[in-house]
């Protein structure tokens, strides 16, 4: 560990730089499922275990269609409606009864949704770790000790496009301002004549549909196997505790924080303690909202 | 506690099976024994997770410390050099323990893991009861990735590499009698202690945690110390099999210890489908989950977890209360002829009522 | 009460509905049992080794199959899966052959599985022969009934380390980074690649444990850009080689030496062919060794064999070319032991000595292949694979244009 201070802050301080650019890379990825996943909690109270399964599903998807030699930006068009429909049909099979249920229960259900994608994932494009290699160039600096690929960029940009698009469209369209009123008070919501159960649908549809660009990127940037999905739920989860419900720029922030996090953790401590990090993080924060609330007589709930 | 006939007859069928199933399929005795270490897993998850509404994710964390510390204490009584010259030399030092070493080792092992299991709850208890709902499911998951991935960077317990446990001194059929008879007897002590604890006022005071805690502490119940007690019985047990479990597999690592998307996920699931906040709901679960289970893992090939996890949804999605409650439901007769409902210790009752 | 009856009747039904117990000759058909990882972190590899079972099956059956006896017995395999967890494996191996009536069995893959695995078969007294489980400790345990056809684990590397000492003047001034899984059979290597180190008195600048879930090593590959080690050894099965090459050629590292093992499981050679370029890798088995036996033919004939079965290998993994020498190995013994006995058989496998397409083939007593090496390759420019015997047939340093 000395050593590794040592090489950091004393030796080689310019790797500072490529461990603070691979945590924001990290961090992006991250953002926009548990944004998702921030939607699906706030709005109808589901706690989706299978946000990271989404995830590899979308990161599949895009597989399936670089085979097929679809350019990168056509991949994001046709995943994002794809896992949109997937999104639609998953509430309507099992969601919309569960929507008002103990939270366990949605906890639960979800898990068992996430067994189920893991197989079918395994089964149609067997157990190998996949990757997509879009071949673009390389940029380095200092001496070549810090390299961004550029697909890292072009997939860093296509996140902040997403998450603007995301922003306006939550502000300003119809069926954005339906989503919050219905987060904020179903009942009165449903007085004014919003349909509850399609912007319940809607939601969840919207949220697989952000998971699957997610995974578009994820299999551009890493590498994808049909069984890595619950490390992306575990850093959803950790990231909307931190983070709260509904508020986007919080997300990103906490997306970005736990990146570095777990990026500086590798970097000082070891890699091993890597996947540690975040959930140590998590429960850090749970700690410290426990400290926060039993000031005020209150519990996290 | 006062029995009926019913209650009876069960226990005499379920202690028939226990000690005559074995005999009669002898080749059945380790299935059987994971049968009973799985009701005693969902049962003292429904202790904190049914009775008292806390959904803890996390228990399986007493089970793979019990499973550590028990190795701990069963190599470095008997074995001069140590745990960690033992687990340092990978494998090659294989110490030979007298049968009374052995057994004396496995006592003082389990013992162990069920203590440190205990205290480990109240250490975890300490900042996690500030917790509500699905952040307390989380956390106490996060508890367990924590943990497990903590334990692998250690290398005195052996670090990625594992331990391999001290050899049974005795013969095949012996060592799966003896394990055998070890999950049974832990899975019947924790019920009775189990079922007489919930006739007790600790009962009524965990569900009234589990209706309204707010009120509950209102009305001055000490509910802290019902919730450490709520998660101290399941860890202690947890330990204790733990330790058995090791013993039964001979080699444990991480995965061995904390198979948190398995069995950590399946006693919740399998209280569920039981029903959960009953004394028999996670019984029937856990029997019912594990025939289903081996069936699909036997017969469906590949298809074992598709078929695990749609069997996990449709439950959750379709059968919300459990068996029982879905069977109370639908026949209602059923249970209104047959329920004598002032002999019933348990919630069944407060289910049809709601 | 209607549901405590359930509780019964359900409990009976555990036991009813257990499979028929299959005999282990099923009238002219011997059955050998695997439980072998089709999912999770090993399925992979789990997939290579059940298609080298798989098809040497399908030759010995289809050349007149095992003769014992007399009569002519067909081979084959009952397979449950693993899950890549050692605990379900060992439960399997109980399910195998106390329900399933197995007598003999064939490896699962992995160290660490059969680690779970070889305490069974051993207490039942069932021969088990192994092609997948490398590690040093299998074979300290003093197990009677485990034999292994390939080489063990801290052979895989170590060469790696004796190339860097001969490219070197003074081995003393090597310095090495290693980033290993945390698992047990990477553990091993790391054992045995360590001993090396210390023997040359090289220094270890790096020595980081990758997580079984990490997708991404890159602060690992930031430490070894910064510290220039002279060589990078990684180890950790398919996954691991797939995520080094990966990101290997994206954060441009320049080590003059990377040694990894499973690239051939990994296909990186397929999927990363630039940076794949100058890769070492330990490899159990070569396609062009001049070994052949009277089933197989020689090493390339299976190799063919293989790829006309299993057409999506462009170089076909090790893996499977021991999971099918492993089958082969219970075809002499049952022949040479002429019987359906376990113990015969036991001892007919202990004093095999044969050669075969994947090398020869003897057991020492601890139950190890001693007879065959293995073997150190490099990858080509052009995604080949280059045997290198010695240090000076290595491209050194790897010579790779970003």
């Amino acid at each position: 560990m000395w050593d590794n201070l040592q090489l950091l802050f004393v030796w080689a301080p310019i790797i500072n730089v490529q461990v603070i650019l691979d945590g924001i890379f990290v961090g992006a990825v991250f953002a926009l499922s548990a944004y998702g996943l921030a939607l699906v909690w706030g709005v109808m109270n589901i706690k989706n275990l299978a946000q990271g399964d989404f995830v590899i599903m979308g990161g599949y998807l895009a597989f399936a269609l670089h085979q097929m030699h679809v350019p990168l930006v056509l991949i994001l068009l046709i995943v994002m409606p794809l896992m949109f429909i997937f999104g639609w049909i998953i509430y309507v099979v099992m969601i919309r009864r569960i929507i008002d249920q103990d939270m366990f229960v949605s906890l639960l259900a979800t898990f068992g949704l996430s067994l189920l994608l893991q197989q079918v994932i395994n089964l149609i494009f067997g157990p190998e770790v996949q990757t997509i290699d879009m071949e673009m160039p390389v940029y380095d600096a200092f001496d070549n000790m810090v390299t961004v690929p550029s697909s890292k960029i072009v997939t860093l940009v296509l996140a902040g496009v997403i998450a603007v698009a995301v922003v306006l469209f939550m502000k300003r369209s119809r069926a954005g301002q339906a989503i919050r009123a219905t987060a904020q008070d179903p009942r009165a919501a449903r007085v004014l004549g919003i349909d509850i159960d399609r912007v319940y649908a809607f939601t969840f549809a919207f949220n697989a549909a952000l998971c699957g660009a997610a995974g578009v990127l994820v299999s551009i940037i890493w590498v994808i196997q049909p069984f890595y999905g619950i490390t992306y739920s575990v850093r959803s989860f950790a990231i909307v505790t931190a983070a709260g419900l509904g508020n986007l720029p919080a997300v990103i922030g906490a997306g970005f924080g736990i990146g570095l996090f777990e990026k500086y953790t590798g970097a000082i401590l070891g890699t091993a303690y890597e996947v540690a990090a975040p959930v140590c993080i998590l429960l850090l924060v749970l700690i410290y909202r426990q400290i926060q609330m039993r000031r005020n007589r209150q519990v996290v709930r | 506690m006062s029995m009926t006939n019913r209650t009876m007859m069960t226990y005499a069928g379920l202690a028939l099976f226990g000690i005559f199933g074995p005999i009669l399929f002898p080749q059945y005795t380790l299935t059987i024994a994971y049968l009973w270490m799985m009701v005693l897993m969902a049962s003292t998850w429904d202790t904190l997770g049914g009775q008292m509404g806390y959904n803890s994710l996390g228990n399986i964390t007493f089970f793979g410390v019990g499973m550590y510390v028990s190795a701990i204490v069963q190599i470095s009584f008997f074995y001069e050099g140590g745990v960690g010259e033992y687990t340092s030399a990978m494998g090659s030092i294989k110490p030979e323990f007298t049968a009374a070493e052995y057994f004396w080792g496995l006592g003082l092992g389990i013992l162990a893991a069920g203590i440190v299991g205990l205290l480990l709850s109240l250490v975890f208890s300490s900042f996690m009861f500030g917790l509500r709902g699905p952040y307390f499911a989380i956390g106490s998951l996060g508890l367990a990735i924590a943990v497990a991935e903590i334990t692998i960077t250690i290398n005195y317990v052996g670090g990625a590499s594992g331990i391999s446990m001290p050899l049974f001194p005795g013969d095949i059929e012996f060592r799966s009698t003896f394990f055998y008879m070890l999950c049974f007897a832990f899975t019947i002590v924790s019920h009775f202690l189990l079922r007489w604890l919930y006739s007790t006022q600790f009962g009524l005071a965990a569900n009234a945690i589990r209706d309204d805690e707010d009120k509950a502490e209102a009305m001055g119940i000490p509910t802290l110390a019902y919730k450490r007690i709520g998660w101290a019985i399941p860890a202690f047990f947890m330990g204790c099999i733990g330790a058995v479990a090791g013993n039964m597999a001979g080699f444990i690592d991480k995965e061995v210890a904390y198979p948190i998307p398995t069995f950590g996920i399946f006693m919740v699931a399998m209280a569920l489908l039981g029903g959960k906040g009953t004394l028999w709901g996670p019984v029937l679960g856990a029997i019912i989950f594990h025939v289903v289970k081996e069936a699909t893992w036997t017969y469906l090939l590949n298809l074992q977890w598709v078929a695990l996890g749609l069997i996990l949804i449709v439950n959750i999605v379709y059968f919300q209360q459990g068996i029982m409650g879905w069977l109370q439901t639908k026949y209602p007769e059923l249970f209104g002829i047959v329920v004598d409902t002032s002999n019933i210790a348990d919630g069944d009752e407060k289910e049809a009522a709601r | 009460m209607f549901m405590k009856h359930g509780i019964v009747a359900a409990a009976a039904l555990a036991v009813t509905l257990a499979t028929p117990a299959l005999a282990r000759v099923d009238g002219d058909t011997i059955t050998l049992g695997s439980s072998i990882s089709l999912t999770g972190k090993y399925a992979t590899n789990g997939l290579h080794t059940q298609r080298g079972y798989d098809y040497a099956v399908k030759v010995i059956n289809e050349a007149g199959g095992v003769k014992v006896g007399g009569k002519s017995y067909k081979l084959a395999v009952k397979y449950y899966d693993d899950e890549s967890t050692p605990a379900r494996g060992a439960q399997l191996a109980e399910r195998l052959i106390q329900q399933d009536g197995v007598e003999y069995m064939l490896g699962p893959y992995s160290s660490g599985m059969t680690k779970a695995i070889a305490p069974v078969s051993e207490k039942f007294g069932v021969p088990m022969v192994e092609a997948e489980g490398a590690s040093r400790s299998l074979f300290t345990q003093g197990y009677k009934y485990l034999f292994a056809v390939l080489s063990t684990s801290e052979q895989y590397l170590a060469t790696a380390v004796d190339f860097a000492a001969a490219k070197s003047s003074d081995p003393k001034s090597v310095r090495i980074a290693l980033a290993f899984e945390g698992d047990p059979f990477s553990m091993d290597v790391r054992a045995g690649v360590m001993d090396k180190v210390k023997e040359y008195g090289m220094k270890v600048v790096i020595d980081d444990q990758l997580p079984a879930d990490l997708s991404d090593m890159s602060t690992t590959l930031t430490k070894v850009k910064a510290l220039k080690p002279d060589a990078l050894i990684i180890s950790g099965h398919s996954k691991g080689a797939a995520t080094a090459a990966r990101q290997i050629d994206e954060m441009k590292v320049n080590v003059p030496m990377i040694a990894l093992t499973h690239c051939e499981a990994a296909k990186v050679q397929e999927k990363f062919p630039k940076t794949a370029n100058g890769f070492l890798c330990p490899t159990q088995w070569v396609e062009t060794l001049s070994k052949s036996d009277a089933m197989f033919g020689s090493a390339a004939d299976w190799n063919a064999g293989f790829k006309a079965d299993y057409p999506s290998y462009t170089s076909v993994p090790y893996q499977s070319a021991q999971a099918s020498a492993a089958v082969y190995v219970f075809k002499e013994a049952f022949e040479a032991a002429n019987s359906l006995d376990k113990d015969k058989l036991r001892d007919a496998i202990s004093a095999v000595e044969m050669e075969t397409f994947y090398g020869d083939i003897k057991f020492s007593a601890q139950g190890n292949n001693i007879a065959k090496p293995m073997f150190m390759r490099q990858i080509n420019a052009d995604g080949t694979y280059g045997l290198v015997e010695k240090a000076g047939d290595m491209v050194h340093p790897r010579n790779v244009a970003y």
